[in-house]
């Protein structure tokens, strides 16, 4: 047993270095752990601070240490019944949820449509989405504005909603990811009879749903984490997003940050949800499954 | 009464037009299949017949109906695929299930003819199955049972084997052939398998650029090829085609008469000579080419050579067990009766 063992080990060590001469692999590795560890460090940083702040007095915020003299739960308790965070949150479920659920329906729809038909127009269509990209959206917050201001959309969730129900990368991505469902799929769909509104609902976007899970969670994050547009589109307190509502703790002269940073800090809980959901689904590639094997 | 008929069919995609008027009728219960090599129209044809692309002109009636601008689930026709277009997000059941969502049958209906295909197929014991669990053959056994569920006028198929591996195709093909001989449903069978097409056939339609060259059970396509295309594209090895020009009532190859010609044909006039492999063999006195060996290739009974001659490289077969040796200069001699001619230019049989 014992021989056994150590050939074993034996076998899989000189695998291990088989792969690579060991002097360079050494240099090499040494170079990409520290990046990776600096990377890793600006990632974390910014969390483990926020995390960190909303368990300081506010005496401390400005001390960077890291581990708070004195960790307490306060401002948890402060926020969590503070009843306008609660409104912030729900305004921010509610828009997040609703953005989400129309760029997956009308974001594939379009871009289904784009990439499955064929028509006159259709590039120049696809062309005229695209450009769209190229449009910042601090150019677009005046016009936005004006037009809701024009046709009453102020202060309400429609106003805030509006511009991103459809988006242009969505569309694009989900035009990319159709094509990769190949014609058999849909025409063997027609033969046996759906009509091509349940061919996209039925057959194609089953198909794609790495795609949808990947569009759900960049739109829910979007929508969640947006601050300038809801910022200008609100006026009233109750109407805020989270990021606006938290935003505006504390008064001017004073910022409140430790309780910014715990109202950060729960905000956070839902954006891991929809990752956690929705990632499994990115995962599973799905279409080629039913083809040739 | 499911009996399908094609007239002048013409199809253009962007001013190019690929089909140049087919016609073709196909008896109630009949499998045709379509063979030619790849580009030639036969995809575009079996899609024109199922309704997945506009004719540009011509007819198409299935079951005495004129069907051109009916859209593909009203043509009671059902297709399979050569990437068999499962759907991988549903079961078996669900795939062959799919069939039938549009039709007016109840759901025990429903389920008992599920089930009957599912157990013509063999495929009971995997109806919960993903297609992901599934084997090549399986899978297309489970766009079969789709395509059987709905019991279609006719089916088409499109290349439905040349994803399998040998040994499965050969499998799957006789399994084909027993089912039609089963549900006895009009069959349209597109490959470029020549074996296939000869083994599957009640008639066989042969297509090139566009055009029929010939349509004719897999006898008399074998037998009485319409032109030297059809010749050299049934039958393995190919037709050898040896050029030669009429003179005196025979047929001159080379420097010399060889043949005599049951045809009246006028003098000078070239043709062209095709002898099958099979029908070729070394050894005789009088020849009809001659030519050094260049290749032996064994098979076990018989040999093939391939045998260099001033006419071009021909194939014959000569005996398995004494064969000529490479290098070794033989005349190749065959039967009058198993030479076919064809006119030199034009290629067609003047049989
Ligand atoms: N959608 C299309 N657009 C343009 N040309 C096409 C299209 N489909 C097929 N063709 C052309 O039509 C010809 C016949 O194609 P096809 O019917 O698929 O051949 P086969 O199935 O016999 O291999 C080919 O030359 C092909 O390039
Ligand atoms: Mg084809």
């Amino acid at each position: 047993m014992a021989v056994v063992g150590t050939e074993i080990r034996a076998t899989s060590e000189s695998l291990l270095t088989a792969r690579q001469p060991r002097k360079a692999a050494n240099m090499g590795q040494i170079i990409r752990w520290l990046l990776l560890f600096a990377g890793g460090i600006l990632m974390v940083a910014p969390i483990a601070y926020m995390i960190s702040t909303s368990l300081k007095w506010p005496h401390e915020i400005y001390n960077l240490a890291l581990i708070p003299d004195e960790p307490h739960l306060e401002n948890y308790t402060y926020v969590l019944e503070d009843g306008r965070f609660y409104g912030w949150f729900v305004n921010s479920i509610i828009i997040a949820t609703i953005t989400t659920v129309s760029n997956i329906l009308f974001d594939s729809l379009v871009g289904y449509t784009l990439c499955k038909f064929r028509f006159a127009g259709r590039y120049i269509i696809f062309i005229a989405i695209l450009s769209t990209l190229m449009i910042p959206t601090e150019m677009l917050v005046i016009p936005w504005y004006l037009m809701s201001q024009a046709l009453g959309w102020l202060d309400s969730y429609w106003g805030i909603m509006f511009p991103g129900l459809m988006t242009a990368f969505g569309t694009f991505l989900m035009k990319q990811f159709f094509e990769t469902v190949p014609d058999d799929f849909i025409e063997a769909a027609r033969i046996d009879g759906l009509n091509e509104l349940e061919i996209w609902w039925t057959v194609a976007m089953p198909l794609v749903r790495p795609a949808l899970a990947a569009l759900a969670i960049f739109v829910f994050l979007g929508n969640w984490t947006a601050f300038i547009w809801p910022l200008i589109v609100t006026n009233s307190v109750e109407m805020y997003t989270l990021p606006v509502g938290l935003s505006s703790f504390g008064d001017e002269a004073d910022v409140q940050w430790e309780l910014i940073m715990t109202g950060a800090a729960i905000s956070t809980i839902p954006t891991l949800v929809v990752f956690l959901v929705f990632q499994r689904f990115i995962i599973r590639g799905v279409v080629m499954a039913g083809l040739k094997g | 009464m499911a009996s399908l008929t094609i007239r002048n069919l013409v199809k253009t995609y962007d001013k190019t037009e690929v089909l140049h008027g087919i016609s073709l009728s196909v008896k109630d219960g009949e499998f045709v299949v379509f063979v030619g090599p790849s580009g030639c129209g036969k995809s575009t044809t079996l899609r024109l017949i199922a309704g997945l692309e506009e004719t540009t002109s011509g007819e198409i009636e299935i079951a005495g109906r004129t069907v051109n601008n009916l859209e593909p689930k009203d043509r009671n026709i059902a297709m399979v695929f050569q990437n068999y277009a499962i759907y991988p997000h549903m079961t078996v059941r669900k795939n062959i299930g799919f069939g039938l969502r549009t039709s007016k049958l109840s759901k025990t209906e429903r389920i008992s003819r599920l089930e009957e295909v599912a157990s013509i197929l063999d495929m009971t014991e995997l109806l919960g199955r993903k297609p992901s669990q599934l084997s090549g053959g399986q899978r297309q056994r489970v766009a079969i049972g789709r395509a059987m569920v709905r019991d279609p006028a006719v089916f088409l198929f499109d290349e439905p084997l040349s994803n399998l591996d040998a040994q499965l195709r050969t499998q799957m093909r006789l399994e084909i052939k027993k089912l039609h001989q089963r549900v006895g449903n009009t069959i349209v069978f597109v490959t470029h398998d020549q074996v296939e097409a000869m083994t599957l056939a009640d008639r066989i339609v042969i297509m090139k650029d566009g055009h029929i060259q010939q349509v004719g059970t897999p006898s008399e396509v074998y037998h009485q090829p319409a032109n030297t295309f059809v010749a050299q594209f049934i039958g393995a090895p190919s037709m050898n085609m040896i050029p030669g020009t009429v003179a005196g009532g025979m047929v001159r190859v080379g420097s010399e008469l060889k043949i005599g010609l049951g045809l009246a044909l006028e003098e000078g006039r070239s043709v062209t000579l095709g002898v099958r492999p099979d029908d070729l063999h070394p050894g005789g006195a009088a020849s009809l080419v001659e030519g050094k060996v260049t290749v032996r290739e064994p098979l076990g009974p018989e040999t093939l050579i391939y045998v260099e001659t001033e006419q071009g490289e021909v194939i014959a077969k000569a005996d398995g067990k004494s064969p000529p040796e490479v290098g070794e200069h033989v005349k190749l001699n065959a039967e009058p009766d198993s030479i076919h001619v064809f006119d030199g230019e034009t290629g067609t049989s003047l049989a």
